[in-house]
This record gives C-alpha cells, structure tokens and sequence, in this order.
C-alpha cells in the first residue's frame, strides 16, 4: 500500500487521502499505533507509529484531525490526518484514557486515569483551562450535543459525574453500577446512556431531569453471567438502535433504544470494547482487545460481515468519510 | 468538589470555635462508617532464604488504600470511612484490642491474623462482621466455618486447585511433593493432596525436608540428591514461609520445574496482574504504599471494598444486614480480576480467579477453559457446597 500511496500522491497530489473511501483507524494499546483500515476493500491499508498506549480516539469537528490518548506517554497527541503526521501534542494530564470534544470544537475534557481528575483543554490554544476533581479512576466521559454538559464516569467511585461546561464545575453526581466504563448521548441529547461493566448493566438516563429512566441487563445464552461486562455503546441516529459491546462475553448486545428491550447478541471477536459506525451508519465496526481484529456488523441485516486483524490489543476506534 | 471542600473549611473552624451542638449536628448528614484492622502476624523464625525481606505492613497498606478509595465515592454520597488500626505481637494483645475497639462502637472488621486468633476473634465479636484477609485455612472455609466471618483471601484449597488445573492443562501429572515442618506447610501440602485426586495427578512421591541433612552442604547442593526419587513431571512444594523451596528451582535431580509455594505460585495478587483494570489498582497501590501490591494487601484491601460496596448500596452499615447483603450473591464486587466476585453463600468465602505466577511473569489464571462447573467455573477451585458442612447464608447469626 506504500507504493499505491506514493503513486496516487503523485497522480493527485494532496488530495489523495480525501479521494479514498471511508476509513477507520484503531488504537493498538499494546503496539504504540494506530491500523488504518480502508472501508471499501475492508482492508488494513496503513500502520502508523504513536506515542505509548494509546486507547481513546476522536476526530475534530471536520474530520481533519484525530486526536490520540498515549496513555504511557501522558499525552494526548493530535495527528493531521492529510499527512497523518503528529503535529502537536496537548498537555493532557497524567494517564489519559478517555475524552470527548466540546460542540465548540475547542474544549477537549480529558479523563486522568491515575489522577481522579477530568482536565479540559483548549485545543487552539494549548492552555489548560480547568482541571475538575471527579472520582477515583475517571474514564469514560461525553460532551452533551447541546454542549451544556460533560459527564465523566469514575471506575471505582461507581459514578457518573455531572459538570456544568459554562463553569467547568462539577454540579451533580449519579451513582450507578460497579465499574462504568463508557458514557454515550443520543443524537438530540435528551437521554445518556452509561454502561457498567462489573454490574453487567447499561443505566439510561433523562438528561434534563438527570434521572435513572431504565437499567438494562444482559443475559446470553452459554454465557457465565460474570463475563457479560458491557464496555462501548454506540446509538444510531434515528433512534432505533443502542449497541452494546459486553467485553469477555464476545458479544454485542442490539437494543431497541425506544423500548430498550435486548433484540440480539452478535457474536465478535475476543474481548469486545469500543465500536464506531460508518458515516451512512450501514456499518458498525467494533474492536476486539483479545483477538486482535476489528469485526464489521451489517446494521440493516444485524449479522457480522467480517473480521480483520489489526495490531495488538485494539481498543478505540473513529471513522471518517 | 472544589467547592465543598471550600464549604468545609468554615464548618470546621465553627466547629473548632464552637460546640456540641455543631457536633451533633454535623455527623447526623454523614454516615460514619469505622472499619477496624486488626493484625497479628507470628514471627516466622529464622529462613535459610533471607535475602529479599518481605513487607511488614502487608495487608495494612491494602486497607488503607480502600479506605481512599471507598471515600472517594463517600464524599459524593456523605459517607465517611475510617480505619482503626491495631497491630499486635501476640494474640492475647489483639484480642484485648479488638475488645477496646468494640466497646467504641466499631462492628466492622477486617483481620490479618493465623486461624486460632481468627476463631477467638470470632467468638468475643459476635455482633460484628469479620472479614479474613489473613488466614488460609481450609476447616474455616468446611468443616468449622465461622458464622461471622467472610474471606477475601483465597483458601489453600483453591491456591491448589488453581494450580492443579493448570498442571492438568500442561499434562504434568507426576508429582514429587516436598513439605516444609510447620503445620502450615502440611496444611499447603494437605491441600495439594486434595487437588492432586480431584484433577487426576499422581504423587510418585512424598519427601518431608527435615534438617537433618548433612549441614555442610549448603541446600542448594542438597536439592539434587533429595529429589532422586521416581521419575515425576513436576515437583510440588509446601514452604509458606519460604524457607528452602527458593533452592529447588534448576536442582531438581531431573531436569523439571517447581511448582506450589515457589517457582510456579498459585496466589491471589501479584505485580505482574495487569488487565481489567488491574493496572490503575497497581498504580495506586505503589504510589500510596512505595512497593508492590502483594496476597494479603489485596485481601485486605477487597475486604474494605466489599464492605464499602455493600455500605454504598444499603446506604447503612450494620454489620447484620451488610453480612446478609455480601451473602446473597447479588451484589458483584469489583476485584479487577475479569469478573464479577461474590462470596459463597456455604462458607462466606471470595469466589475469585487465581493468578499463576513466577516472580517476573503472570503464567495464567484459574480457573482454566474447560474446567466447568453447574454453578459458576469459579466454584471449580476450593471446597465447593457439596462438600462441606456450613450453611452461612441459611444461618441467622
């Protein structure tokens, strides 16, 4: 693929990267790098070399840059995907697992693993504009779409923390399940999704009330109870889906996000974390920590297409058009 | 937080200034939750292997770390953990300590003490929860179950059949069990004999290391000789206190490897644990405590947590409800070891994997694929409900 790179830069010049098809890019915990993944031919095209441990991924706003958490490195390194070249790294705090961008497409609210702290950071100008004491092992953490909130889950205070972006206070704490682990909006914000991965539950909430409207358990067939540990949850846009990733179940849950029954367990690969769509949300793509791939899942029909061997310990992952 | 924290520092100087009626009225809004740790550790006697000492405040640190951690989520919800610590040299001083915490109102304990104390403690405290962070015995966990008492430190049956599983796996099923003098380590080597019929294996042979061999070699030179026996896959060795089995490893008279209280370990928390999460614990641990997390640390420190989950969810902290809350299987616990943990309800014990380790390396965990059980695979490892007497959970206290 090297060599297909250079002949097509030659041909096109820099428009090369945005003439290609939608593409992934996995976080490999255990190789320091990011699998590039083309979404037409479902093929790793591209293995780019990041700082230490890197696990949550996102993308700006455009689409232009993807922004690293090294874990190891204690950075988060912001990487222009023209060039997939790292052209800055943010001052993250210690140990950052987890973040969600602002809507202003500025505020980055980074979780510190090791630190009980959220730090939010001004992506243009590099300055650390607050840093929030939550609870012990913060990790899983979203932005409202409306971008009042950001809400942070702490692994150990079992907690979903509220904090008011206006003043990057903290103003409200929900306790929930053992072990949260990722917290998810839906489209127009009125629910937030937050699963737990010891008590084997996702808990929905109404976000204006800040109210606990359903608690979600998974039970599969040939399973043992204790490994259902629901990770990542993805929301389609219109409304009709919530996936859940259940980690060393290798499964992930399809819930009916109106009537939040449990439609069906997909069988992935080994030890399931995050997921993300393609931009048609025709496709969910989720990482596998274990096995080390990437499984694809057909939204419409609800079956797992294929899998694909990324890099060690896969955990995040982002798409662009 | 930032700002209650700002809130509290006048209420404190008000309290400072003031009086009883400030008192009062602050602990009525906060739950006081006050664990007390009781430790006693016998001297071990003198070790032929010395070199690198063992921590004497195992067990403490993990403690105090779960407080941190358990008020971490206490602030949010105005709970307020607490430890009270009482180490002591003998036996008769902990009891006398434990009496004197009892009479200050402390229910909740955690001890780190040989089995007898354990009992006595268990007998003078009857109105108060017990968690075991400190004895492996096996009667505790069969035939004389304490009905006060929960452990969060695995028994040495399921150490046994953690490794014996494993060794099933490996096909390594001659064994060659050498045991140490102490009742300990015919209790460890008891437990080897168990795992040893449940999984299959064979002992080929039996040999006590005794000091009776010639004292001018060193027990290096000694090792090969004394393990000129039938030939045997792997040699089992009982030495909790680690006192010759550090020599077995490459001087065994066969070219073949050492399992048990050295070389291959079965344990309950080691350095090299890392995943679900277990890193961050590790982290918090060396920086709080300036060493590595060991067994009876992470006894310890899963017994505050257990004991917190359940304050956390009843939003109380009686000793009899948050015994039968721990009890009713219904509650997981949170051990960053990949998956939910509850106690037995038969004999009160932790249902946890086990780590298989070498000093440098995690080698596996039990239980192993395949090993199943009706109930949960965990179950495959210790004395499960058929085989013992107790009934915890169907006891009133």
């Amino acid at each position: 693929m090297r060599l297909s790179h250079l002949a097509c830069a030659i041909t096109l010049g820099l428009a090369c990267h945005t003439a290609l098809a939608a593409t992934a890019y996995v976080s490999n915990e255990k190789d320091d790098s990011i699998s590039v993944i083309d979404l037409d031919t479902l093929q790793v095209t591209d293995t780019l070399a990041v700082g230490m441990r890197p696990r949550g991924l996102l993308l700006s706003n455009d689409n232009r840059l993807l922004y690293i958490c090294a874990s190891d490195s204690d950075r988060v390194q912001v990487m222009d995907l023209a060039t997939r070249q790292i052209i800055k790294e943010l001052p993250s705090g210690a140990d950052p697992e987890q973040f969600a961008l602002h809507p202003n497409d500025r505020w980055l609210y980074i979780s510190n693993e090791d630190d009980a702290l959220v730090t939010v950071v001004d992506t243009q100008t590099d300055e650390v504009l607050a840093q929030i004491d939550v609870g012990v092992e913060p990790e899983g953490m979203a932005v409202s779409p409306d971008g009042k909130w950001a809400v942070n889950t702490s692994e150990t205070t079992n907690m979903l923390h509220w904090i008011d972006t206006s003043t990057q206070q903290l103003v409200d704490n929900t306790l929930v399940d053992q072990r949260p682990r990722h917290v998810e909006f839906d489209k127009d914000g009125q629910r937030l999704w937050a699963s737990a991965e010891i008590g084997g539950t996702v808990t929905v909430m109404d976000v204006e009330a800040r109210e606990i409207l359903k608690v979600l358990r998974f039970e599969i067939k040939g399973v043992h109870p204790d490994k259902v540990q629901p990770v990542g949850v993805k929301l389609t846009d219109d409304g009709k889906y919530a996936f859940v990733a259940l980690g060393p179940a290798n499964h992930v849950a399809v819930v009916d996000a109106k009537t939040y029954e449990v439609l069906d367990y997909l069988l992935v690969g080994r030890r399931v974390w995050h997921m993300a769509f393609t931009p048609d949300q025709k496709r969910l793509l989720t990482t596998n920590g274990v096995s080390g791939d990437v499984s694809v899942i057909d939204v419409a029909s609800l079956k797992v297409s294929k899998s694909i061997k990324v890099g060690r310990y896969p955990w995040g992952v982002v798409v662009t058009p | 937080m930032r700002p209650i924290r700002r809130l509290l520092l006048p209420c404190l100087l008000i309290c400072l200034g003031a009086s009883a009626a400030c008192l009062a009225a602050a602990p009525a809004a906060e739950l006081q939750v006050r664990i007390g740790y009781l430790a006693y550790i016998p001297a071990t006697g003198p070790l032929l292997s010395n070199v690198i000492p063992e921590p004497t405040d195992a067990g403490l640190r993990g403690a105090e770390l779960a407080i941190a951690d358990s008020n971490s989520t206490g602030r949010f919800l105005k709970h307020n953990y607490s430890l009270e610590v009482s180490q002591q040299h003998d036996s008769n001083a902990l009891l006398q300590a434990a009496t004197d915490l009892h009479q200050q109102g402390v229910r909740l304990f955690v001890v780190n003490a040989p089995a007898a104390t354990l009992r006595q403690l268990s007998e003078q405290l009857k109105d108060s929860l017990l968690l075991n962070a400190g004895s492996a015995d096996d009667a505790l966990r069969s035939q004389q179950c304490l009905p006060n008492v929960l452990h969060t430190l695995p028994s040495r049956a399921m150490l046994a059949d953690a490794l014996a599983q494993f060794l099933t796996l490996r096909k390594w099923t001659r064994w060659l069990l050498i045991t140490g003098p102490t009742e300990d380590d015919q209790a460890y080597a008891s437990a080897l004999r168990r795992a040893a019929k449940r999984f299959g294996h064979r002992i080929v042979a039996e040999k006590p290391w005794s000091f009776d061999n010639d004292q001018r070699r060193s027990a290096q030179a000694e090792m090969p000789l004394f393990t000129q026996t039938s030939e045997y896959d792997v040699v089992l060795v009982a030495d909790e206190r680690g006192d010759f089995g550090e020599y077995l490893p490459y001087n065994t008279w066969y070219p073949r490897p050492v399992a048990g209280t050295q070389g291959l370990t079965p344990t309950a928390w080691h350095k090299t644990v890392e995943t679900f999460g277990a890193a961050q614990l590790q982290k918090r641990f060396e920086a709080h405590a300036g060493r590595w997390m060991n067994d009876r640390d992470f006894a310890a420190w899963m017994a505050v947590r257990s004991l917190a989950t359940a304050v956390t969810k009843q939003r109380a902290s009686d000793p009899m409800t948050t015994r039968h809350l721990l009890l009713n299987e219904q509650l997981p616990l949170d051990g960053f070891k990949g998956r939910k943990l509850s106690f037995r309800t038969w004999n009160g014990q932790l249902r946890q994997p086990i780590p298989l380790v070498h000093p440098r390396a995690l080698v596996s965990t039990s239980p192993q694929d395949g090993f199943l059980h009706p109930h949960n695979e965990m179950d495959s490892l210790g004395y499960d409900r058929p085989e013992v007497s107790c009934d915890l959970a169907g006891s009133s206290n």
